[in-house]
């Protein structure tokens, strides 16, 4: 197509910069986004970061372009990021930005945003450099192509004594880790929490993951460890409640081996319920785990933090009997209302033939922690 | 707005249905504001040449050029303010032409080097070509006299090649 050229290798020139800016470097931080993954690049940033030594964060696209179980891996960034990703974005001296379009749920105030780093944005889309935030080295290319060269450069190049030279900075994370986890406490009502992470266990964090919108988009974000690309399937900037049932039925049909769960509200599920006789009819075996608090909860968390509890067409008190709709459609149905069965219907539903829903009745107002209020810095978050 | 500065966008698209409102749409939704908009097809009858005058901060345009880049109809952008070129616009006015007033208005017309294309027994109609200060400027002339409705056909403009 003529009005079609995308700039996919980048300038040689602008990479040296960057690789000058790595270089000179002692708190730096990886920044990558769902373009890492649009361009199959996971491969070569996790060599990037690991020949650099340097700690990776991702936007919520971007899970699983580095391993969510690697030591230099920060958790997500932004509103319902980790402590220490915000922490580190606000002290590092360098921002090595790759696949990203700095959005308000990443930055919060852009005056304060990275405040102390040299920002290096690596993006193919050239709208998506200097949109939103300043830029020191701004490189245009495919994510891959890019990285691949960055690495070829970095061959041969004397970064000095990284475990020395890291140790300061990795220590620093450490301490953020260690003094604010991302945590919470099972007591005698079900966590949605700890549903995903025994979602996590259960599953050998091998399964693909898809999400609606709300809470149990970011639980299933923060608690779920992503080690590969393409297992976490959300919708980001569209916000599509209802998004999750259709995806994970698009996701079994390519990959037919994998369990495909998806990790669903009570309120976006019934977006989209009528997918299930989709499910139902191709036979496809999707999971669909809903943590159920009766609530459309990240608005109610809103109104509960911001807006003094004067909770505003958000309780779902008339929900549909989720086992017996699961009966309706042809599927299975389970229900948990106790910690304790929290796994056992976990490893029931994950087993049984054919589509499942798992209803999960869930603390009614718990929240989603970390929070960085709309339009405050980064740094300035709500924890539990 | 800031530094608002003035500039004029010479764009190649595709001739094709919907072109335009894709571009005005990217304008419209972004907040940008179009000051005028000319469009006509080249010599290829595939493509068309939109010549677009809009006010923009430095941060703002160089958004815009590249919004536009990307649009898929779009062929090439070129952004004339800052390099030499040629612009010229066209006016039509129509004027009220009291016989105490035609002598004026006929000696203006020669001033401007324009030309009546039209009379009437209460009204000339003008036309005149030249840059948008030009046009301003006969326009101001006019106005007393007593202007009835005008059309302006809005900017267009090459660049200059080097001599």
């Amino acid at each position: 197509m003529r009005s079609y050229n995308p700039t996919c290798n980048p300038n040689k020139r602008q990479l040296q910069k960057v690789l000058e800016l790595i270089k000179a470097a002692e708190r730096p931080v990886i920044f990558a986004g769902g373009g890492v993954i649009l361009s199959k690049a996971p491969e070569e940033l996790t060599k990037l970061a690991k020949r650099t030594q340097i700690p990776v964060t991702t936007t919520l696209m971007g899970l699983g372009a580095f391993p969510g179980t690697d030591p230099l891996w920060l958790g997500m960034i932004g509103m319902h990021g980790t402590y220490r990703a915000n922490m580190s974005t606000a002290h590092c001296d360098l921002f090595l930005s790759v696949g990203v379009r700095f959005d308000d749920r990443v930055t919060g105030k852009t005056d304060t945003f990275a405040s102390q780093a040299k920002i290096v944005h690596i993006d193919i889309d050239p709208t998506s450099i200097r949109k939103n935030i300043p830029v020191t080295v701004p490189v245009v290319g495919d994510c891959k192509c890019t990285l691949e060269e960055l690495n070829r450069m970095l061959e041969g190049v004397d970064l000095g004594d990284l475990d020395k030279k890291r140790k300061p900075w990795l220590d620093q994370i450490q301490a953020w880790k260690d003094t604010k986890p991302l945590a919470y406490e099972q007591k005698d009502i079900i966590k949605p929490q700890y549903v995903v992470e025994k979602l996590y266990e259960l599953t050998e964090g091998k399964a693909i993951i898809t999400t609606e919108v709300g809470q149990n988009q970011m639980w299933a974000a923060q608690y779920y460890h992503f080690d590969k690309p393409n297992h976490f399937i959300t919708s980001g900037g569209l916000g599509v409640m209802g998004f999750g049932l259709p995806a994970a039925i698009g996701a079994q049909l390519a990959c037919p081996d994998h369990i495909v769960v998806d990790v669903a509200g009570d309120g976006s599920i019934q977006m989209n319920i009528q997918e299930m006789a989709t499910a139902v009819q191709c036979n496809l075996p999707v999971k669909v785990v809903i943590l159920n608090n009766g609530y459309l909860g990240m608005v109610r968390q809103w109104q509960q933090l911001f807006y003094d509890k004067r909770y505003a067409c958000t309780c779902m008190e008339h929900a549909p009997d989720f086992v017996k709709l699961a009966e309706a459609y042809g599927a299975s149905g389970f229900r948990a209302t106790k910690p304790e069965e929290v796994e056992s219907v976990l490893k029931k539903g994950l087993s049984t033939p054919g589509p499942v829903i798992m209803d999960f009745v869930v603390e009614k107002e718990e929240c989603v922690y970390p929070m960085v209020p709309a339009g405050a810095p980064i740094t300035e978050m709500l924890l539990v | 707005m800031l530094d608002a500065d003035k500039h004029v966008l010479s764009i190649l698209v595709e001739n094709q249905p919907g072109v335009l409102s894709r571009i005005s749409g990217l304008f419209s939704g972004r907040g940008f504001n179009i000051e005028s908009l000319c469009v006509a097809v080249t010599t290829d009858p595939t493509v068309s040449r939109v010549t677009l005058v809009t006010k923009a901060d430095q941060m703002i345009i160089e958004q815009i050029k590249k919004q536009l880049n990307k649009l898929i109809n779009v062929i090439k952008v070129h952004e004339l303010t800052g390099s030499p070129f040629v612009e010229r616009e066209m006016v039509l006015i129509k004027v009220h032409a009291k016989p105490e007033h035609r002598a004026e208005i006929l000696r203006t017309v020669d001033i401007f080097r324009c030309k009546v294309v039209d009379v009437g027994a209460e009204h000339y109609t003008i036309e005149v070509t030249g840059t948008e200060e030009k046009l301003d400027a006969i326009l101001s002339l006019l106005k007393p006299i007593g202007i009835k409705e005008i059309a302006r056909t809005g900017v267009i403009a090459l660049f200059r090649e080097p001599k």
